[in-house]
């Protein structure tokens, strides 16, 4: 009884993490070893949680995005467009809040497009998001002119990838931050609610009182201002704006670390903490196939398996096989008891 | 209702004719038969697997493994063709029973299991790739000499310009796309899932035949595709064709075709696929401009024409209350 409640729930995700972090340990032996060298933890283990972050807040957003039945493809074009932004507006003299500003309010700008055209013009969240997934690279090149944008000689921003406060490495303290805020806001207020209900009908929703339209386009904004501080982190960590690889791909990982935590891709009831949990499963794996000295090719296949999997577990047809063998075990059993009490 | 179905096709007919009047008039050069053969020789293979996009859209899908499908049939066949003594035409079928093979699982995966085939061919694309991967993640080039003979194979256009054995592969695909999605059985079925699957499946529709028919014909596109791909580069490289499926849906979507399935044709795929062989072509005419703009344009024509299809949509549905409204008020005037 003592085992809350958010363990119970989250039992599959939480046996997954610990079979493949248990695997990565008999892989190499050192996984989980955590040593402090120059002020900073060091270890697989900080790896794991230190290169999960871009999937991490990418996730965060686009789980309250998929809770509304929608689903966000422009995360990762969002990330190489504030990549590109954060670069050429550091490089350019600004200074490092006014980089940060800027960067985020572009993410925000990209969110609320994406918004606008799913709230308000009520285009399906699949294409309304492909057109910036499309064009957000040929901007962010734009913003760049073409080349990788350094910035080897600018510290300040460079710490927000490679830094550390506490012993802990920046992404992993902006993740957390990010996270607990999220969490924080959704889930101490009404909002959470609101967002489930609209995933489970809008219509019905919108007629019972539900301001729909102003709650998805906050919720795209969200997604839109995760991707922009991953785009940032991705960007510090290579000291460059790479407007054709930053964030490339990772809207799929992102969906499949919401799918892995439980949240259903038809909308409705999420799970931000599932979704933490599905990207460092992710990120667990990535890692224990880098260790096992496998090519990182195998990861894709890995990736394909897993899916099938979630698809077998979640599909409506399946579930309902399950319901009607547990019924039909339950009136066998009722059935068997009826026929010992008529022997007595 | 008869004309808004034309509409979406008539505009995007519309712009491709505007689209090249401004090409023409900046670039006179581009009014030759020679610009026309490279534009659908460059686009011969997204517009092979386009038509098998234009299938999944109407039917009220997507398939988002084409790109990973077209990659994985160049790495078999080059990888086959390097190591082994069959000849090509026995490697293409095999390749293309491969691809059938694939797409109808996925379609079999979305029926059966009823899940969203946005997620399943993610799945797809993601398996299709990693399998390539583990084929070779080398480029590795194809010298065989049955391949040059088919590249050498061309019909000489009025005008000099060359009408290439892969670009005729692509005609002829949109020639017989066009004849099943409007003179075949399959074809209604098509439109008819698409248009709403419940009423479908009540008037009699064979869904789950339909369904993986519709992904089976896309896989198979995808792996003629590749087939042409590797015609096209004389190579197999698992890293190639990533992002082929965003531009088959753009050009199914500037081609006029309903995202939610139900309204569209193939001819307006071809014209799609020829707006966007229009603007690369411009680019390259121009020089000083970066290939960049070509993703920027096509965002916003992309926009332009979701907007055109919601606008049409609000029209409908607003012209068909009034008449509600109409036949109403009717009963008590008479």
């Amino acid at each position: 009884m003592a085992v809350p409640t958010i363990v119970r729930e989250r039992t599959p995700q939480l046996v997954v993490l610990a079979v493949i972090l248990a695997l990565n340990g008999i892989i190499s032996p050192g996984f989980f070893s955590i040593e402090i060298q120059n002020d900073r933890l060091y270890g697989s283990l900080i790896d794991v949680l230190n290169r999960g972050a871009p999937v991490t807040l990418l996730a965060i957003g686009m789980t309250l995005v998929i809770a509304t039945k929608g689903i966000d493809l422009s995360v990762g074009a969002v990330m190489a467009i504030v990549g590109a932004v954060a670069a050429s507006l550091i490089t350019s003299g600004y200074s490092l809040p006014a980089t940060l500003a800027g960067s985020l309010f572009v993410g925000l700008a990209c969110g609320v497009w994406n918004g606008a055209l799913v709230a308000l013009l009520d285009i399906q969240p699949i294409i309304a998001t492909l057109i910036l997934m499309v064009a957000g690279r040929g901007i962010a090149q734009l913003i760049t002119e073409g080349v990788i944008l350094t910035f080897n000689d600018k510290p300040e921003l460079i710490f927000v990838g490679s830094g550390s406060f506490l012993n802990l490495p920046m992404p992993v303290i902006i993740w957390i931050i990010v996270a607990i805020l999220a969490i924080l806001v959704v889930r101490r207020s009404a909002l959470g609610l609101l967002i489930e209900a609209i995933g489970v009908n809008r219509r019905a929703s919108t007629l019972s009182g539900v301001n729909s339209r102003v709650i998805l386009l906050a919720v795209y904004a969200a997604s839109g201002l995760c991707s922009a501080i991953a785009g940032v982190i991705a960007a510090a960590d290579i000291k460059g704006a790479d407007a054709n690889n930053a964030g490339l791909w990772l809207e799929m990982d992102a969906i499949l670390a919401v799918v892995i935590g439980g949240t259903s891709l038809l909308g409705g009831r999420f799970s931000l903490v599932g979704s933490l949990m599905g990207a460092m499963i992710i990120q667990s794996l990535n890692t224990g196939i880098l260790l096992a000295g496998f090519p990182p090719e195998f990861n894709l296949i890995i990736k394909a398996a897993i899916i099938l999997i979630i698809l077998i577990v979640q599909s409506p047809a399946s579930q309902a096989a399950m319901a009607n063998f547990r019924a039909n075990r339950q009136t066998v059993a009722v059935k068997t008891e009826s026929r010992e009490h008529a022997a007595r | 209702m008869k004309n808004s179905k034309y509409l979406p096709l008539l505009a995007t007919f519309v712009v491709f004719v505007l689209a090249y009047i401004i090409c023409v008039s900046v670039f006179p050069n581009m009014l030759s038969t020679r610009v026309a053969g490279n534009l659908l020789t460059d686009n011969a293979f997204l517009g092979i697997t386009a038509v098998g996009m234009t299938f999944v859209i109407l039917s009220g899908g997507i398939d988002l493994s084409v790109g990973s499908v077209i990659a994985f049939t160049g790495v078999f066949l080059s990888v086959i063709l390097r190591d082994t003594s069959i000849h090509p035409l026995v490697a293409f079928a095999m390749v293309l029973v491969l691809t059938t093979a694939f797409g109808a699982a996925m379609g079999g995966v979305i029926f059966f299991l009823e899940m969203p085939p946005f997620i399943v061919t993610l799945a797809g694309m993601f398996l299709a790739r990693g399998i390539s991967y583990l084929l070779t993640t080398d480029s590795v080039p194809i010298n065989h000499p049955f391949y040059s003979t088919l590249q050498d194979i061309y019909f000489l256009m009025p005008g000099g310009g060359r009408l290439t054995l892969i670009a005729i592969i692509m005609l002829v695909v949109f020639a017989v796309g066009i004849v099943i999605a409007q003179r075949t059985r399959f074809g209604t079925y098509v439109y008819a899932l698409g248009g709403n699957l419940t009423s479908a499946q009540l008037m009699g529709v064979p869904v789950a035949k339909t369904t993986i028919g519709i992904y089976a014909l896309s896989g198979f596109l995808a792996g003629l595709s590749g087939i042409v791909f590797s015609l096209y580069t004389s190579a197999g490289y698992s890293l190639a064709a990533v992002g082929v499926e965003l531009d088959a849906i753009a050009a199914v979507v500037i081609g006029g075709t309903l995202l939610t399935g139900g309204y569209g044709f193939v001819a307006g795929t071809f014209l799609g696929i020829c707006i966007q062989g229009l603007i690369q072509t411009y680019i390259v005419f121009d020089g000083t401009l970066s290939s960049w703009w070509t993703k920027i344009v096509i965002g916003l024509l992309l926009f332009g024409f979701i907007a055109l299809q919601r606008g049409l949509m609000w029209m409908s549905e607003r012209s068909a209350r009034n008449m509600r409204h109409a036949s109403a008020a009717q009963p008590s005037s008479a």
